[in-house]
């Protein structure tokens, strides 16, 4: 599959992105079973930022994003989303933090009962305030983002796994959330479907400067987002020149044994002595 | 094979947290009915699911039990001289127990495993997490839905039931025992009385929310993949079937003891 053109939309970017952490974790754990999944995790991620969180299989990484969301309780610890502390917030409050968040899953999730248009508009026909016009207008805006306007009839079983992560994007990003959380978005993708993929989350952190948290064990996925920028004239993902940066900060947290073990920029990473971190980026 | 022993602390600790949550479910499924938003066009498609998804077993079993409930007691009663109380017998039977019961244990086999599966089914591929993180309370938009559809299609499904059983009951006493079907129908109506007409029309009520509860709590709490969902289905259908006959006579008992016996 060719990677296709992106192009933006006349949707309004967040010129600056707003200040403060976007999520705090402080001395998290959780444990399933007895065995220690998450052991004193403490992080931040700041609003604009993006941050890639490295694991082997089994180390917490969808436990963590799980946890950010409110969808599981921590043992001990304590977890801020946009300010707000979660970790003991009543279910009714929880699903109002949820809707400022928006979460890309592993095998996309799309509800299988429903049409591309219905997943897509899924967030705003619960709002029950939105007219059916407005509600067509942001659908297709959201698909066209990810190139996928012509679906929007087909159910989720007619697509490719790709393309149901593409709709699984556009989902997420429909009512423009301050945070998008995405668990291995190309995992089990072949390597052009998964630069589609990787140029699409490029796409969404540099144009509408959403603060994203993306779980992988694809190292270059993550190097790829660290060293691109997307160019809204040229409509595509270019490489930043050797030494340049881009403006939306960029950092690693790598996970062993339920800690983190690893948590800065990719200059840092690149430094590091850690023989464990050496061997995992080798 | 190795063997792996559980402290039976841990087992009755498991068995009192799946109590537990399956009573916080059902309290939930009926504490979303006064809060907005309240998902009438997805009740409307679970009622159409169920209730008219329902129908042909229910119209079959409804039919055939009445036709053999009048054929067993017809021997006996012919012996007795007392055929002609056979459109008692069967109203009695049909309206008081065998028509909420069958068509409890009918709904139950095919919903309470339709509610598990699909459930379960969205539980494994995370959609039950995707409809959380998207901002929406699943048991407001997935279980109180079919829990309404369940209990009010589950109560014109049994009125259908009863009614069936005794038009096959008049098949059997008319076109084999030669009972004049007038007769038949006035004694199955006269002998009615309110009590159980009461009994007949409460049970569906509670079975309806028994299968649809469960059936939602298995589908719900399902673990392990696809084999997860099999052995969800499997407990739903078990449970609720097991359920409505404890229910049953409990009802049953604490009519009588507050209404009356005949």
């Amino acid at each position: 599959m060719a990677s296709p053109t992106l192009p933006v939309e006349s949707a309004a970017p967040r010129a600056v992105p707003p200040s403060g952490d976007a999520i705090t974790f402080k001395d998290v754990s959780i444990s399933f079973e007895g065995k220690a999944v998450l052991d004193g995790i403490s992080f931040k991620l700041a609003q604009g930022e993006a941050k890639a969180i490295f694991g082997v299989a089994g180390s917490g990484k969808s436990t963590l994003l799980k946890l950010a969301l409110g969808l599981i309780k921590p043992d001990a610890g304590h977890i801020s989303v946009l300010g707000q502390e979660i970790t003991y917030m009543r279910k009714e409050d929880l699903f109002e933090v949820r809707r400022r968040v928006g979460m890309v899953f592993q095998e996309s999730a799309l509800f299988d009962s429903l049409t591309v248009r219905d997943n897509v508009a899924f967030r705003l026909t619960e709002e029950h305030d939105i007219s059916d016009e407005e509600i067509e207008r942001r659908v297709t805006e959201a698909l066209r983002f990810v190139e996928l306007e012509h679906t929007l009839d087909k159910f989720p079983s007619e697509l490719s796994g790709g393309m149901r992560r593409r709709v699984g994007i556009a989902r997420a990003m429909i009512t423009q959330p301050e945070v998008i959380l995405y668990d291995s978005p190309t995992g089990g993708l072949d390597p052009v479907t998964s630069n589609t993929i990787i140029e699409l989350i490029v796409k969404q952190r540099d144009v509408y400067k959403t603060s994203s948290l993306m779980v992988t064990h694809r190292l270059q996925d993550a190097f790829t987002m660290a060293n691109h920028q997307f160019d809204p004239q040229k409509n595509e993902m270019r490489k930043l020149a050797r030494g340049v940066r881009n403006d939306i900060p960029m950092t690693f947290m790598i996970l062993r044994d339920g800690k983190a073990i690893f948590d800065g920029d990719i200059e840092e990473l690149i430094a590091t002595k850690d023989d464990y971190i050496r061997e995992y980026i080798s | 094979m190795e063997l792996e022993l559980i402290s039976p602390i841990e087992v009755a600790k498991e068995k009192i947290q799946a109590v537990q949550d399956y009573t916080l479910l059902s309290l939930r499924s009926l504490a979303n009915l006064v809060q907005r938003p309240l998902y009438l066009a997805d009740t409307m498609q679970q009622a159409d699911s169920i209730g008219v998804g329902s129908l042909p077993i229910v119209v079959l079993t409804g039919l055939s039990i009445g036709a053999l409930l009048a054929l067993n007691s017809a021997n006996t009663l012919q012996r007795f001289g007392g055929i002609t109380l056979i459109g008692q017998l069967v109203s009695i039977g049909m309206v008081t127990e065998l028509g909420p019961l069958i068509t409890g244990l009918m709904v139950a086999g095919r919903n309470a495993s339709g509610m598990a599966s699909e459930l379960g089914s969205m539980v494994v591929t995370e959609q039950i997490d995707a409809m959380r993180a998207l901002g929406t309370d699943p048991a407001k938009k997935l279980v109180t839905p079919r829990v309404v559809a369940t209990i009010f299609m589950l109560f014109f499904l049994t009125i259908i039931a009863d009614l069936l059983g005794l038009v096959g009951g008049n098949l059997v006493a008319s076109l084999l025992f030669g009972l004049d079907i007038r007769q038949y129908w006035t004694s199955a109506w006269q002998i009615l009385v309110f009590r159980d007409v009461f009994m007949g029309l409460i049970k569906p009520v509670l079975f309806g929310f028994v299968i649809s509860t469960i059936g939602c709590y298995y589908g719900m709490s399902t673990s392990g993949g696809t084999q997860g969902v099999g052995r969800s289905t499997t407990q739903a259908v078990v449970a609720s079937s097991v359920l409505i006959l404890i229910v049953d006579f409990f009802v049953t008992k604490l009519i009588f003891a507050v209404l009356g016996y005949r």
